[in-house]
This record gives C-alpha cells, structure tokens and sequence, in this order.
C-alpha cells in the first residue's frame, strides 16, 4: 500500500478555505487523546481549554489582551513568508522594541515629561525592532547568509541584552533586587479602554495593522510585488521586481510591528520591563500566521483562537493540573495539522495498493 | 591536572552534541532535505534520554531511548515533507515548536532528579600519560562514537554506491527518480539518520554533560549545528573543526565570566550566538562563486507515475 500524491489541475479554493477547520478538528481529536493518556476527562479538558474562557468577561479581554501581540507580529511575518523572505526572529524584535521603548520610560521616569512620552517610546520601539530585523536581512542580500539561522540566533542575544539591562543599569533601586525596572510613570503607560478592565489602546492598534495590511497586500503596487516574488521568483525577475529590495522593506516592516507589540506588551499589560515578557509569542505568531492563510484577516481570527490555547491553558493548569507544556504541544500539533491540510490544496491524496511503476508521465 | 587539560578536555565534551546533531543532518541535507527541526528532536532525545537512564539506571538505555525519540520525530517530519510534500522550513519550525512542548511535557516528571554521568575511559598507563593522556583516552564513550560517526559518514558519502546515490538524490532529484532510484525512500532514511544523530545528541547533554535534566537545556545548539553544516559547506571533515571552534567558544566564554574579566556575563553568554552569525556571513560571502549547498536542497519532490 502506497500514499501517492496527484497534483490538482486548479487550486482548490474549497479546501483552501475549510482547511483551517479540517486542521483545527484534527487538532482537537490529538489533543483528546493527549488528555487521555495524561489521565484527564477529554470532553471536560477541551471545555477547560476552549469553552470556559468565552464565558467570563474577564478571560474574553485577556483572549484580546494576548491576540494583540500575536497578531500584530503574524501580520509582519506574513508578508515577509509570501515573499518567501523567512524571518523566524520575530521573539527578538518584539524583545528589542520592549527593550528601545523602555529606555524613553526609564529615562523620563520621575520626570514631568508630558504625554508626547508613549507615542515617542512606540517609534522608537518600531524603529528598534525594524533595525534588528534589517541585520539578518542584510546579511541575506549582501552575503547570502541564511536569514532563517541568523534571525533566530539573534533571538538569544536579545533575550541576554534584556537580562543585563534589568539586572544592571536598569534596575528598579528599590526593587529589592528583583530583575525589572521600576513600574512605568502614567505617561508611559497604555491606557486601558474601560476602567478597571485589562482591554488596552494596543487592541486597536492591532486591528489597525491588520486593516493596513490588507490594504497593503490587496491594493498596492508592493503588495503585488511581495506576492509575485513569493509565488513566482522568475515572473517576478522578468517583471523587474527586485527581490532583495523586497526582502528588506518585509523584514523592516515585520520587525516594526514586532518591537511595536514589544512596547505595547511592556507598557500594558506588564507595566515594567522584566525578562520573561513574552512567552513566545514570536514563535506562536508563526503558527499565527500559517494558520490565518498569510491573509491578515485570517490572522486575526488565528490570533485569538491561539490566544484562546494560553488562556485556556492557563485555566486548565489551575482547574485540573494540566502542566502547561500540553498548550505549547497544542500548538505545535495545531501547525502540523494546517500544514498538511495546506496541502490538500495543491494535491489529491491517493491510497494505492500496488507499487507504482514508472510510466511515461500520464500528466 | 593542568588548566590546559581541564579545558581541552571541556572544549572536547561541549563540542561533542554539536557535533553528533550537524554529522546527522549533513547527511539529510545531503539527500536534499533542510530538517530545520534539529532543536526540536534534541530536546525530546535530552528528556527521553535522561528518562529513560534515570528509569533504568543505564546510561546506555538512556542513549538508545534518546536516538528512538530522535528517530520517531523524524518519522513525522518525513510523513509531512516527503509524504505531503509540504514546504520544508515551515515543517521544520513545527518540529521545534512540537519538540519543545513535548520534551516539557515529558521530563517535568524528571526535573529535580539526578543520575550519575557516562563512565570515562580509563586505560592503566595510556590514561595516565600527562597532558595528552586524559585528552586522548579519557573521554566518555560518545566522544570517540562521534568522531567514528564522522568518519563513518565520509566512508558512507564517498566511498560506497549507496552514498553516490544518496548525494545524486540531494543534487538531482528528477534526474536519480528517472534512473529508477526510490528518491523518497532514500530522503526517508537520511531523515532518519538525522533524527538518531540529534536525539542522541540530546540525549548526550543529560547523559554526559550535565547529570540533570532542564526544560530547554539544549539553548539553541540544534540551530548552531544547522549553522555548522553551512559552516563545514557540506563536507564531514570540516564539521570537527567547526564543532571543536564551537566549543571552544562556549568553553572560553564560561572561563572568562570565572575570571572575572571585567564584561558582563550577559556578553559573553551571547558570544555563541554571534559567533555562529559572523561565520555564518562569513562563509556565505566567501562563497560567492557559487554555492557549495546540494542543488536540490529543500525542494519539493513529488514523484511523476
């Protein structure tokens, strides 16, 4: 018996759109049987994990609270993946725009600096996050040097430079040693929408990169080019699309966004830089982005049905002593199933139960 | 013992999972296939291995449990690039996320625990010779079974039937499927390989080098051997220099945090890291005749009927 894959004539635009979901069950069936072995109740697990945290008003403003990054940073690694530009160092931008950000918040601390303080603390964030970015993007056009290996190498080094900052010239001096900075004045901080309630200015933000990255990629001319170069790398020569100019503005710009929702992490949410700020969100925001197709509307659905697995994981480690490792196999599990589902699209799959001989090519 | 010794023979065991993981995906790489899930397999053969020794009280049970976790991590990357033919680097980065997600799940139980480490040679007259002699024959068992897996792999590559067919897959693929050879099979097994090579690897850090077990105790070196085979353009020889030069780096910056020189230790840590960068544009830019990469590597191949 045999697996044989027929390549499709067309696309198939059905698949493309119900894979996700295919993905999502098969995903939910693994993780029953996940919770099986582990020795919990599947059906009250899966309720734990996915059902629960819809109906408390309070985990539906965490489920945005943690959608805000994750989305924000799978809408810059989306544009870089359909121009076939493979950034997987976005956990280091999101840590190093935290990390340019805060130095405007430690440096006005105690200061009567007005509120031009968090917009000016957000750019330089952006601008932090875009210009580590550009390093492995240079190295790749200028060198030729693999971006996937040297975007992630620098993930550590930003992890240690934070570590040294808030254990050293940044500490918060009656912090009674604790690595972190003092908490943020008002004017370095993001305002939450209601009072008393954890929904913050960056929920807006992000829906407003994702609006901005639809009309990125569905109306302009650089939209157009991305996926050309992505999609097809000779149509796009004989265009005279440059490829490398390309590789750089994706980079640039999903590093951005990525120091843009470092900031908005810090400023919100944590109130203070502390290492330990991300629990991978630069990571969880690739499964973001497979899983909304690249297509930033489905990137934002994907963002808070992965934000939905931390919360729910979180629940679940309280209510039924789930470890928490169960959301990162999830995840994990999550991105196989979209990939292969993915695949449905280009291919029929065929079970045969003779071997193949090699035939003239029927195609 | 000398301060020399003492850091030679450290070099010598930092170097050793670097080693093991990049000699096992030179190989799937030279198949054509870019496993880009070399952290994900070590760290689930760290947790099976260490399990499976601290279960057992064996360190060789523990070894073989690693390679098995290495080997069934493999399986799935193989199913999903050869099976489904979906795109490689993406199924590589869902091996690492799934890798480290598991490797939690399963040594949470063994956090805390403590074995005791793989025995080192000892040979009466040989060992005792100063300077080179615990250097020489006074190195655990994986040392020497990974320079034998080097050399075993260039035999392999060079000198056998099987290897010419194994590299012909990796450079062409179209052209070995039109000769009549199973080109998906041959990749299924360098996976494999791979997956043995980096879950023993794993398996090597709790076993060998430090008696414990930590949740993400492997800190990247599945990526820095992926820079390694880069480094070493595809050739076993150069994988020990580059290894070695890796090690010694890791080993250097430790030293020199205990010396107190006076640069935080946050620096040096990182030094690693960037040293795997620069060479990294180093070699890529020395390269700019052409590349030395198999041609077919990370490519798609679906078999025409």
């Amino acid at each position: 018996m045999q697996l044989v894959l027929e390549k499709r004539a067309e696309r198939s635009n059905t698949i493309a759109l119900i894979s996700p979901l295919i993905a999502i069950g098969l995903t939910l069936v693994t993780m029953s049987i996940l919770f099986a072995i582990l020795g919990k109740n599947p059906i009250s697990a899966l309720g734990v994990y996915f059902i629960d945290p819809l109906v408390d008003s309070y985990s539906l403003q965490e489920i945005a609270v943690k959608a805000t990054p994750l989305v924000m940073i799978a809408i810059g690694l989306a544009l870089c993946y359909l121009a076939n530009a493979w950034n997987i160092g976005a956990e280091g931008q999101f840590l190093i725009g935290a990390v340019a950000g805060s130095w405007l918040a430690v440096k006005t601390q105690g200061t009567d600096a007005g509120p031009w303080v968090l917009p000016a603390m957000m750019l330089l964030a952006a601008i932090g996050g875009a210009l580590y970015a550009l390093i492995p993007a240079i190295c790749k056009v200028r060198f030729g040097a693999s971006e996937i290996l040297t975007s992630l190498m620098l993930v550590y080094v930003a992890d240690l430079l934070l570590d040294y900052l808030v254990r050293g010239p940044w500490r918060d001096p009656k912090g009674f040693n604790f690595p972190t900075t003092a908490e943020f004045d008002p004017v370095a901080t993001v305002p939450v929408l209601i009072e008393g309630g954890r929904l913050h200015l960056g929920g807006i933000i992000a829906l407003v990169v994702v609006a901005a990255g639809a009309v990125l990629l569905g109306k302009t001319i650089k939209g157009f080019e991305i996926r050309v170069v992505g999609a097809a790398p000779r149509a796009a020569r004989f265009g005279g699309f440059n490829s490398n100019q390309l590789i750089l503005l994706t980079f640039a710009i999903s590093g951005a966004l990525a120091g843009l929702a470092g900031i908005i992490e810090v400023a919100g949410p944590v109130g203070h830089l502390q290492p330990g700020i991300s629990p991978g969100y630069g990571f969880t925001a690739i499964i973001v982005a497979f899983l909304g197709r690249l297509n930033p509307v489905g990137i934002l659905i994907a963002g808070l049905f992965l934000a939905l697995t931390f919360i729910g994981g979180e629940q679940a480690q309280i209510a039924m002593k789930i470890p928490l490792d169960v959301t990162k196999v999830f995840q994990g599990i999550l991105l196989f199933y979209v990939l292969a589902c993915d695949s449905l699209i280009l291919y029929r799959f065929k079970l045969i139960f003779i071997s193949p001989k090699v035939s003239s090519g029927a195609h | 013992m000398g301060l020399i010794e003492a850091i030679i023979l450290a070099v010598l065991a930092a170097s050793t999972p670097l080693l093991l993981a990049a000699t096992g995906e030179l190989v799937t790489e030279r198949s054509g296939v870019l496993n880009l899930g070399v952290e994900g397999m070590m760290i689930v053969g760290a947790a099976c291995g260490f399990g499976g020794a601290w279960l057992s009280g064996s360190v060789i049970i523990g070894a073989l449990c690693g390679i098995a976790a290495g080997v069934l991590m493999s399986l799935v990357f193989a199913l999903m690039t050869l099976g489904l033919a979906v795109n490689q680097v993406a199924t590589g980065l869902a091996l690492t996320i799934l890798g480290i997600g598991l490797s939690g799940l399963i040594g949470s139980r063994f956090v805390g625990e403590k074995i005791s480490l793989a025995p080192h040679l000892y040979i009466p007259g040989l060992t005792d010779i100063p300077l080179i002699g615990r250097i020489l024959f006074g190195e655990d068992a994986f040392v020497y079974l990974s320079l034998a897996l080097v050399a075993g792999v260039w035999f392999f590559l060079y000198r056998t039937r099987a290897g010419l067919i194994l590299r012909a897959a990796g450079d062409n693929h179209a052209s070995a499927h039109a000769l009549g050879y199973p080109v998906l099979r041959i990749r299924m097994f360098a996976v494999m390989f791979g997956g043995a090579c980096a879950g023993l690897a794993g398996a090597y850090l709790p076993l060998a080098y430090t008696p414990f077990f930590i949740p993400g105790m492997t800190a990247g070196r599945g990526w820095i051997a992926l820079a390694l085979v880069v480094f070493a353009s595809w050739l076993p020889g150069r994988l020990v220099i580059g290894a070695y030069l890796f090690g010694a780096v890791t080993i250097l910056q430790l030293h020199a945090q205990g010396w107190g020189v006076g640069i935080p230790s946050q620096f040096m840590s990182a030094l690693p890291y960037l040293a795997t960068v620069i060479v990294l544009v180093l070699i890529s830019r020395a390269r700019t005749g052409g590349s030395t990469a198999p041609a077919a590597l990370g490519t798609v191949f679906v078999p025409d009927r």
